[in-house]
């Protein structure tokens, strides 16, 4: 009786144990295999024997750039600064006022906001060419980083309106007693405690910019951005430049996810207990 | 209904020992109460007689029963969260019903049952509601109402008034208490509130740093704390402690307070002989210091000392004093109201059939080890 | 002059907040417009053109694109779900290091969905990992191919595995955020009221997660519909799917009316999806209280 209580006690726990390590191996893996790949010889790719390659290579890498990448991971960064810039100009103020005014309206604002967020924005792409053309925007960085802000648009106001607020109004009016505007209060005492939030959703915005191809491959002809470059260039190409492109799409997402791993998860309402 | 036994519950989360070798006896259709302050480990105690964590060394006894490592549904036992967990998706009905159903009960028998407690706890009328139209004291009361429809082994309740007003939680205790008389299920309480403690448990549990520090009636708790832990612990406000050096003359036993000697009585002279030159720390609550005139008529041995009125707390039913005796505080309660002047002098009596001496190195009850050594 | 500081107060939020909702609705209002007239006008008048080559032209896979996209959705959705559910249970449990395999796990929110495409081809090609393991272990003696139109039904599968590695993640991390906004005492009470874990689950974690469960479903249903770089980058046309053929009808054919019409389905199929979303489903107990 009690031996047997233990067993399964023991056996649940092996158990958790046991789905944990599959899930992280199923979500792990292909990473690992696919940047592997990405620097793995053709002979050890080509031959059926060798599942983990041996000898390691950076000529597709380099290959890849030099037919444009590099140009590409450039207009890349040039479009996901632009996008920033933009939706941190106009969604910061308003997240702010979400985040600290009460005022007529307030709720059904939020909601349409939201629900602009849900609204397909890859849609907005097609019919943009033609205003595009007209203004003389299409094919431009510029372009495809407008639409891009109306993608970030409101996953900025959510979230920067999550972190105003998340920042105490006791302290911004402690200092407003102490002798600051509404104005210093903000820039002296709030933006400072958001400042490591923001920055976070800064990348965050960086990464949903870097990713996106839908618009950006309508949008562009030869200004491409890297995943349009790698849709219409790399596709016809050999496997293994394949690899390389996923590398070099992912690598910066990798990195940046890492140094904003804390937030991560907090971006998306989680605490862990 | 059934006796627990704890063996020697250890219970870690990472570094920290929340629960430290627990032995602990409760008999059948007990009333048992654990009291502590935050972070004894009175709850991580609960959580593991539920089987809600396993502990990381010793046994818990149903009766003979080892369940130590059984889930809480192999137990059959219920309990009162402080939150009180009142499933929001469920109306009252349900809520009460759901441990029932779960143990496939005839349907009959379940609505016998969940109207008998209803009733019990008076909230009949409640049954069709939905938790959020309750307040809080029929939340609680639901909650209660689940705990005992399906007459478990053991009801565990975890500070189950604390989410409660004033008023109500006092009310709730005599009627908590009523009730576990008239089902007589062995009931574990945890609170870190003395009063709860005193008014409701038939023995207490007094824990601290995950430690069990004294069982016993609460009246036991309360004349004869085992260390200084306890006796701070129970009683407001809180006992007066004040180090002082035994002096053993002849006969005489002369407790050395710097500020003033206490004289005891020869009954003191077995337990503190072989403390003779060494300091002890001695404790005696602020009821059992008598202003002139106020000493009761009962009270013989009596040790006088003069302070000044350091400050006066007016409570209506009480008056609390401050009387700084030169290089100490001693707080002195007296029932009824009265005046004092901030400044002026007052002799008080120390009634010194209620003094407290404890070792000053283990903090432990001189009597009561000696108590314990007769036993 | 206080009468305008008093105006400016009153309307300060307003003020913060006009320029990023003008932007926002002119970047969705505009495009809407303007591709309704793509989609219905030939030379500034109006016609059909465009609808008839979408429903009858030979070179139009509209029907095709419209079922997969529907097939898709339907598999990969319910899949999703599934695992994520039983991720945020799992996830909702203690064990050692439970903090770095929740980040490896929700690694996948920040790939591409073109990245996601490539990765897995590295697994899947014919010298990918996953056959050089089945070939060496000796399960199989020829590769499975999951690419190339004669085996489409394998590129379909390929693309469900790739999207449940991909964009599980996401329902995932919205259950266990909703999950972990149950208080442990509501599970920790059925248990202790003898409920087994499946108990647990059926009766109170099911329900009290409801709104978290409808949030997800309709966040990746949306998003589901607008599937496009895996689809693209897996099968190309072989699985013709809206967004595709919008992208292909634009840029290869620039038949800007009949990328439009895609759009706008692609629009439509989404405001419908939310419409019945905010009708139907409520979580009961919610709306009658707080």
């Amino acid at each position: 009786m009690v031996e047997s209580s233990i067993v399964r006690y023991y056996l649940r726990k092996l158990v958790i144990a046991a789905l944990v390590i599959v899930v992280v191996v199923w979500v792990v893996t292909p990473f690992i295999i696919s940047m592997l790949y990405a620097f793995s010889s053709k002979d050890d790719y080509y031959s059926p024997n060798i599942i983990i390659p041996i000898h390691y290579t950076i000529q597709h890498v380099k290959m890849l750039l030099d037919l444009g990448a590099t140009q590409a991971i450039i207009n890349s960064v040039i479009v996901a600064v632009i996008t920033i810039l933009l939706s941190f100009a106009l969604g910061l103020p308003a997240g702010y006022a979400f985040a600290k005014f009460a005022f007529k309206g307030k709720d059904s604002l939020k909601l349409l906001i939201i629900g602009l967020r849900m609204f397909p924005i890859l849609v907005i792409a097609v019919p943009l060419v033609t205003l595009y053309i007209r203004l003389g925007l299409n094919d431009t960085l510029l372009g495809v980083a407008l639409a891009h802000t109306s993608m970030a648009l409101p996953f900025v106001i959510i979230i920067s309106s999550s972190i105003f607020a998340g920042v105490p109004k006791e302290l911004e009016e402690a200092a407003m007693i102490f002798g600051l505007d509404r104005k210093g209060a903000f820039f002296r005492i709030t933006m400072p405690l958001a400042l490591p939030g923001l920055a976070a959703a800064a990348i965050f915005t960086f990464i949903m910019s870097w990713n996106e191809v839908f618009i950006a491959s309508v949008l562009t002809l030869t200004h491409r951005t890297l995943p349009a470059f790698i849709l219409t260039s790399a596709m016809a190409a050999p496997d293994f430049i394949k690899f390389a492109a996923g590398f070099i799409m992912i690598l910066p997402a990798m990195i940046f996810v890492f140094i904003a791993r804390k937030y991560l998860i907090t971006m998306w309402g989680i605490t862990l207990k | 209904m059934v006796d627990v036994h704890l063996k020697g519950i250890v219970k870690r989360f990472g570094k920290t020992i929340a629960v430290n070798g627990i032995n602990l006896d409760i008999r059948d259709g007990e009333f048992i109460v654990l009291l502590g302050p935050s972070g004894c480990g009175k709850t991580t105690t609960l959580r593991v007689i539920a089987g809600l964590e396993k502990p990381d060394e010793g046994r818990v006894l149903f009766g003979d029963r080892d369940v130590t490592y059984l889930p809480p549904r192999e137990r059959n036992v219920s309990m009162v969260f402080q939150s009180y967990a009142i499933w929001p998706h469920m109306k009252v009905y349900d809520n009460i019903a759901f441990p029932l159903k779960i143990k496939k009960f005839p349907k009959e028998e379940i609505d016998k049952r969940v109207k008998w407690a209803a009733e019990l706890l008076q909230i009949s009328e409640l049954l069709d509601r939905y938790p959020h139209q309750l307040s809080g004291g029929q939340r609680q009361r639901v909650a209660v109402a689940r705990a005992i429809v399906v007459e478990p082994d053991v009801l565990l309740m975890d500070e189950p008034l604390s989410n409660l007003d004033a008023l109500l939680r006092v009310k709730m205790r005599s009627e908590l208490k009523k009730l576990q008389r008239r089902i007589k299920v062995t009931t574990i309480y945890v609170t870190h509130d003395q009063v709860e403690a005193m008014t409701m448990g038939d023995r207490i549990a007094v824990m601290n740093k995950g430690k069990i520090q004294q069982v016993g009636r609460p009246d036991e708790i309360y004349l004869r704390p085992a260390n200084v832990f306890v006796a701070g612990f129970v009683g407001t406000p809180q006992m007066n402690f004040f180090d002082a050096t035994v002096e053993i003359k002849d006969d005489e036993i002369i407790l050395d307070a710097s500020d003033f000697k206490v004289r005891l009585p020869k009954d003191y002279l077995p337990v503190l002989q072989e403390y003779n030159g060494k300091t002890v720390i001695v404790g005696i609550r602020p009821e059992h210091i008598y202003p002139e005139g106020h000493a009761p008529t009962t009270a013989k041995k009596l040790s006088w000392v003069e302070g000044t009125v350091d400050f006066v707390e007016a409570l209506g039913s009480d008056t609390i004093l401050h009387l700084n005796t030169g290089s100490m505080i001693l707080v002195v309660k007296i029932s009824g109201s009265h005046r004092y002047e901030i400044g002026s002098k007052v002799k008080v009596a120390l009634d010194l059939s209620n003094i407290h001496v404890f070792d000053k190195e283990s903090q432990v009850s001189l009597l009561y080890k000696r108590q314990r050594g007769v036993q | 002059m206080p009468n305008h500081v008093s105006f400016v107060e009153k309307y300060l939020p307003y003020i913060l907040i006009a320029p990023a909702l003008a932007y926002m609705l002119f970047f969705i209002g505009y495009p809407l417009a303007e591709g309704l007239h793509l989609a219905f006008t030939v030379n500034g008048v109006f016609s059909l053109q465009n609808v008839e080559y979408l429903i009858s032209s030979p070179f139009s896979k509209f029907w095709d694109a419209l079922t997969d996209t529907f097939l898709l959705v339907l598999v990969i959705i319910p899949i999703q779900v599934a695992i994520a559910l039983g991720l945020a249970m799992l996830f909702n449990m203690k064990f050692p290091a439970r903090h770095v395999a929740l980040y490896l796990v929700i690694l996948p929110l920040t790939i591409s969905d073109v990245a996601a495409g490539l990765i897995w081809y590295s697994m899947l090609s014919a010298n990918g990992f996953f056959n050089k393991i089945l070939l060496n272990i000796g399960l199989i003696h020829q590769p499975i191919y999951f690419f190339g139109y004669q085996y489409r039904p394998m590129e379909f599968l390929a693309i469900v595995i790739t999207e449940v590695w991909r964009a599980t993640a996401i329902v995932f991390v919205i259950l266990f955020a909703g999950l972990q906004m149950i208080s442990r005492d509501h599970i920790e009470a059925a248990e202790v009221f003898g409920a087994t874990p499946w108990q647990r689950l059926r009766y109170i974690v099911f329900p009290m997660l409801k709104p978290s469960l409808q949030a997800a479903l309709l966040i990746r249903t949306l998003f589901a519909f607008q599937i496009f770089g895996v689809v693209w980058v897996l099968a190309g046309r072989d699985i013709p799917i809206l967004a595709g053929e919008a992208y292909y009808e634009q840029v290869e054919l620039h038949h800007t009316g009949v990328a439009a019409i895609y759009a706008l389905i692609i629009a439509a199929i989404s405001i419908s999806i939310g419409y019945v979303y905010i009708k139907l489903f409520k979580a009961q107990y919610l709306e009658e209280g707080r």
